[in-house]
């Protein structure tokens, strides 16, 4: 399988793809990827990574398990060196949420919220208002803040790590599946409040996924990844405004999506009954669109076990 | 300080929670009171008489500067292994290949018996201070070296990867990441070594010592006096149950708070 996928693969490298997936080039910081390659001991896990990130957009990375999206934010992130490709991050504040809230066992929660800030060398008194007050409009009471991250419960942990990197005030907020854990009404309130936090400053959010009714609920942009090594086969535009999206809303732009045969690949799901003709997606939602796709190095209409 | 005042704080209900501790204790003196009956007061002397024979070995007055010799070597010995097994420890624990070499030179520290060192100090050092306070450095060392290098072995890659995401310059790595996490390991490994440095300097002095509570044991022992060996015994025991449970279980308390169950 892996020999189809390599001999489809044209012999020189394709230049990166030119298509500016986010909206028209605007002032302000973004983050820039381009061409960007990750192998851990010669596996290639990432080839030929292209996107943009600019302040008060979201864009989200879709993919399987496994498919290097978490090697991608620790790159952006500055937590591994880029070896291949550019990166270019002109955000002055990034702040990570990590899949498990990583907080710091020995350290209450307030103390745990203020980690940054301390950090940043702000003195205590004012470092520990800031995160109480944050800390409390995330949905913490007074006495949570004086607990170990044991004594909390999975929710108010992820509270707390959430809290951690908004104190910050950053402009662009890293997101690794920080709530792939919690049930999905806990999801959407935590959601709901990064929204909410986004309504009032302009941030730029990188956020990685295996779900993309997740994606489709909150970012601007979606790009879904294909497995080993991780390519970026498919990029999605949603016009509407997160706040406007409805539960209605999300769950047919997720359905449409699902349809695409590209995607449905790259899950490894199996090909729908009545595939559509041409390039495959037929966007059926006027707020949904294909930007640039990227021609996938796959032999099309492949058995279902071929990786994309 | 903060942590001294805690700790202080902390102190009534931690007595209080003693009760048990104190009921098993009691129950002990009550076999020993037993056994005594049974055997006789020449094998082993009822608790009151020891206590009495305690009593007049303080009032007398040597018995204070006994300990206070023997203290003084097993600190200073013990002193030089936290140090030293603390800070190798924790540079092994930090480079793979440190950690894979020092693991068999521990294992043999480890397994080489106390006597046997002792007699190797014997003739190196002499009758002086040297030969308890090198025994007790040479028993503590690996034990203290042992916990500081799994300390620093485990330090958390995760947190890590977060400290540098958020930032953290390299001080406060240190103090609020790398040593709260260090410590949890160190600190039983400094209360072990403590009893062991207890044990080993009463050892050290009965063989080689003129002076100190061994020196002192190996004189009653000569007399067959055997109420103020016992004496002896429940005069270093008492102190290092003393040390222990008044000063390093609070602070141990104090220190691993995080980590008590909700």
């Amino acid at each position: 399988m892996a020999d189809a996928r390599m001999s489809a693969r044209p012999a020189a490298r394709p230049e990166p793809n030119p298509a500016s997936p986010g909206p028209a080039a605007s002032a302000g910081p973004r983050l820039e990827v381009r061409g960007l390659e990750h192998a851990f001991a010669l596996r290639p896990v990432l080839e030929d990574i292209a996107l943009d990130v600019a302040a008060g957009e979201v864009l989200a990375l879709v993919g399987p398990s496994g498919c290097g999206k978490t090697t991608l934010l620790h790159l952006c992130a500055g937590l591994l060196q880029v070896r291949s490709g550019r990166l270019d991050n002109d955000f002055a504040r990034p702040a990570c949420m990590f899949q498990q809230p990583r907080l710091l066992p020995w350290k209450p929660a307030l103390d745990n919220i203020a980690l940054g800030l301390k950090a940043a060398g702000i003195g205590r008194a004012e470092r520990e208002a800031r995160a109480r007050a944050l800390g409390l409009r995330l949905g913490l009471v007074e006495d949570d803040l004086g607990k170990f991250p044991h004594q909390l419960s999975g929710g108010m942990q992820s509270r707390v790590a959430l809290a951690r990197a908004l104190v910050l005030e950053p402009d662009l907020l890293l997101l690794d599946e920080p709530f792939s854990a919690l049930d999905i009404g806990l999801k959407t309130e935590l959601y709901g409040l990064l929204l909410e936090h986004m309504r009032e400053r302009t941030m730029g959010v990188l956020m990685i996924t295996h779900d993309l009714m997740e994606a489709v609920r909150l970012s601007d942009t979606i790009l879904v990844m294909t497995p080993s090594p991780g390519r970026i086969a498919r990029r999605f535009a949603i016009d509407r405004p997160a706040m406007q999206r409805d539960d209605a809303f999300v769950h047919r732009v997720t359905a449409s999506l699902l349809q695409d045969p590209v995607v449905r690949k790259c899950f490894d799901l199996a090909p729908v009954a009545t595939p559509v003709a041409g390039d495959g997606f037929a966007p059926t939602l006027p707020a949904v669109r294909l930007i640039g796709a990227e021609t996938p190095a796959i032999a099309p209409a492949a058995g279902r076990h071929l990786r994309c | 300080m903060n942590l001294l005042r805690n700790a202080l704080r902390a102190l009534p209900a931690y007595l209080w929670s003693g009760w048990g501790a104190i009921a098993s204790l009691l129950l002990l003196l009550a076999a020993w009171e037993w056994l005594s009956v049974a055997y006789g007061d020449l094998i082993l002397p009822d608790p009151r008489t020891t206590a009495s024979t305690l009593a007049g070995l303080m009032t007398e007055g040597g018995a204070w500067l006994e300990l206070a010799t023997t203290a003084r070597r097993a600190l200073a010995g013990l002193g030089a292994a936290l140090l030293l097994g603390s800070v190798f420890g924790i540079a092994a624990g930090v480079s793979m290949t440190a950690s894979m070499m020092s693991r068999p030179i521990m294992t043999v520290l480890i397994g080489t018996p106390p006597i046997a060192w002792l007699v190797l100090a014997m003739l190196w050092f002499g009758t002086g201070d040297g030969t308890p306070v090198f025994t007790v450095f040479i028993a503590c060392l690996p034990v203290v070296f042992v916990g500081a290098m799994q300390g620093a072995r485990t330090l958390d890659g995760q947190l890590r990867d977060m400290a540098s995401a958020y930032r953290v310059p390299l001080s406060m790595r240190v103090t609020d990441i790398y040593l709260p996490h260090v410590v949890s390991y160190l600190f039983p490994a400094w209360i072990t070594a403590l009893g062991i440095s207890w044990k080993v300097v009463v050892m050290a002095e009965l063989l080689a010592s003129s002076d100190g509570v061994g020196a002192a044991l190996a004189v009653s022992r000569s007399h067959l006096d055997t109420a103020s060996t016992l004496a002896w015994i429940s005069a270093v025991v008492g102190l290092l149950l003393a040390v222990e449970y008044l000063l390093l279980e609070p602070i141990k308390r104090e220190i691993e708070r995080w980590r008590m169950p909700a």
